[in-house]
């Protein structure tokens, strides 16, 4: 027996005042699946690819982010730089049949000049915890390039495969890098700073800094998507790529350019999250590959194509989880884990028959 | 007249199956071409071939650049463009947002300028700009099709069975499209099951059968070519009036 179940009559009886902490919360944790979810949805229409490395994303963001702040030079700047090489070594290999000056030249100042950037500035900085802006910065771009060369050494080269095999891909990158993780940040767990250590208190709920900026950068992001999609060339392009992908190529549309840009938004995505969860809960090396699949529940409810049923979804796994943390908490992540089975169901009744993937 | 396309001793296989053997085809700057034969006979995998969407073995020349090596995308830029059989459109997104895709690869001054040109041959196009590409009609999606494969501002125009499925009255209207592009400057080369309309607006013609070309020449020496009359244009006759 739990003991949860027992103890159930001395637990204070649910509230208004708990009722909307435990919304508040939910709403917080919500807001973060929705970008993990929609970074997926996006990664998956525009590459037929299941990201299961955002959870890494999430930790390497993080945990960068604690480094930084902490005075610390972080492993993940080394990967960048070692993936870049490989990267680099990919685009030379590909080239090889027709080697013009310019193409060489870009592959150099994405794969090398990018990556040694980042790194100068770091050394620049000589171990010194920078302020939490260019800490939030470096991040981001160190994250940014480990996405992009992902892209580039694991996926490029099998771009035209099944589903199945990108799946397969997929998971051992997640393991790979979850491995680099516990190199580079070891087994203890980190938090990094808050953005802000403000407050507002609003009746009996007591804003944090931090969760404020949880929704304002949540909402900016979603607002960000959704004009890059619907009135930028490169938005549109990808769009193309996911609706119809020969189309797209027929149009001039690289497929390969395509995937990049979806895993430099995705990895990004990722980061941020990363960076606004560190300062709530302590994150550990493998912490987000968790976080990254109940980003991935919501994803699943929107059918991995809809966009705002992904971002709701993600906001009801959000407040199941709070409530069934304050109902069960030992059961907490099997009652958010077991709402992927009735939307599946629901899903495989509403579309009997299943459309094999031509491609 | 210089060679603009130059396929030669082209083969391609799906798995063991020879679907296209030993075809030479040539296209030259401001000719309408256009291949004629029964279903089956390899058009449409020659033409998918030559954009690079199938494996071929053989030569490929584009401008007297060889392209046999290029992705789509690389050939795309250099100037070559397929109208595919089944359009490929972008089905949820509207007809300006399809249109400028068709211009991805090129600059905005250009871009501007393809604009205006599709919008003038179809008329139809520009009144239904903010409408989704997959709720159009038929005959407008194949417009569509055109106008974006235009937008780029191509050298040369594969269209693959341009006419399938649509009402005579739309497909004389798109036959004389493919006349206008040929006086504005576009080759094209042009796969048809309706070979009696094909050949009245084309310069040449091949005529293929089992993945081989067994006929080629002036469109109007193959258009009174016995076999071919026999095979392909004698029954048509009495309803190609219309076209």
């Amino acid at each position: 027996m739990v003991s949860g179940a027992d103890s159930v009559g001395e637990r204070a009886a649910l509230n208004t005042t708990i009722l909307l902490f435990l919304l508040q919360d939910g709403i917080t944790n919500g807001a973060i699946y929705a970008l993990l979810g929609l970074a997926l949805v996006l990664v998956f229409a525009v590459t037929r690819i299941i990201l299961i490395p955002q959870g890494e994303f999430i930790t390497f963001g993080a945990l960068t982010y604690a480094s930084l702040s902490a005075g610390q030079m972080p492993g993940t700047i080394k990967l960048a730089v070692a993936m870049g090489v490989v990267a680099f070594a990919f685009d030379l290999f590909t080239f090889r049949k027709a080697l013009h000056a310019k193409r060489v030249l870009r592959s150099i100042a994405v794969n090398i000049v990018f990556p040694m950037a980042i790194w100068g500035v770091m050394w620049a900085l000589g171990g010194r915890p920078g302020n939490i802006a260019l800490n939030i910065a470096l991040s981001l771009l160190i994250v940014a390039a480990i996405g992009l060369y992902l892209y580039r050494i694991a996926f490029q080269p099998i771009a035209h495969t099944s589903v199945l095999v990108l799946l397969i891909a997929s998971v051992g990158c997640h393991l790979a890098l979850q491995g680099f993780g516990l190199v580079f940040f070891g087994a203890e767990g980190q938090r990094g700073p808050a953005i802000s250590s403000d407050a507002i208190t609003i009746g009996a709920l007591r804003f944090t800094g931090q969760s404020i900026a949880v929704y304002g950068i949540t909402i900016a992001l979603i607002v960000g998507l959704w004009l890059f999609f619907g009135y930028t060339l490169y938005g549109k392009a990808l769009r193309a790529t996911a609706v119809n992908r020969l189309g797209a190529r027929l149009a001039g549309i690289r497929t390969s350019l395509s995937g990049q840009i979806a895993f430099l938004l995705a990895s990004v995505i990722g980061a941020i999250s990363g960076i606004l969860i560190v300062p709530i809960t302590t994150l550990y090396y493998d912490t987000g590959f968790l976080i990254g699949l109940k980003g991935f529940i919501a994803a699943i409810i929107g059918g991995l194509v809809s966009y705002p049923l992904t971002a709701a979804a993600a906001i009801l796994v959000g407040c199941v989880e709070a409530f069934s943390s304050f109902y069960a908490s030992n059961y907490k992540e099997v009652i958010v884990f077991t709402l992927i089975l009735p939307v599946l169901v629901l899903r495989s009744l509403a579309a009997p028959e299943v459309e094999e993937e031509k491609d | 007249m210089s060679t603009l396309l130059q396929v030669t001793d082209a083969h391609v296989a799906y798995g063991k199956v020879e679907a296209v053997r030993a075809v030479n085809l040539e296209v030259r700057e401001g000719e309408i071409v256009t291949i004629i034969g029964a279903n089956g006979a390899g058009k449409t995998t020659l033409l998918n071939a030559t954009m690079g969407i199938l494996p071929l073995k053989g030569g490929v020349t584009f401008t007297g650049q060889d392209i046999s090596k290029l992705d789509i995308e690389d050939r795309v830029a250099a100037g070559l463009s397929l109208v595919p059989e089944h359009r490929e459109l972008f089905a949820t997104m509207n007809v300006e947002d399809n249109l400028l895709l068709g211009a991805f690869r090129i600059d905005k001054a250009t871009a501007a300028r393809s604009f205006e040109r599709v919008y003038t041959l179809f008329p139809r196009l520009k009144e239904r700009r903010k409408q989704l590409a997959g709720t159009m009609s038929g005959g407008e999606q194949q417009m569509l099709a055109m106008g974006r494969a235009l937008m780029g501002a191509p050298k040369l125009l594969m269209l693959d069975e341009p006419s399938l499925g649509l009402a005579p009255i739309i497909v004389a209207d798109i036959f004389r499209i493919v006349s206008e592009l040929r006086a504005a400057g576009v080759s094209v080369l042009l796969v048809e099951q309706n070979a009696q309309a094909a050949l009245k607006i084309a310069d040449r013609a091949y005529v293929m059968e089992l993945g081989e070309f067994i006929l080629d020449g002036n469109a109007s020496d193959i258009a009174s070519n016995q076999r071919v009359v026999a095979s392909y244009l004698g029954f048509q006759h009495e309803g190609a009036s219309a076209i």
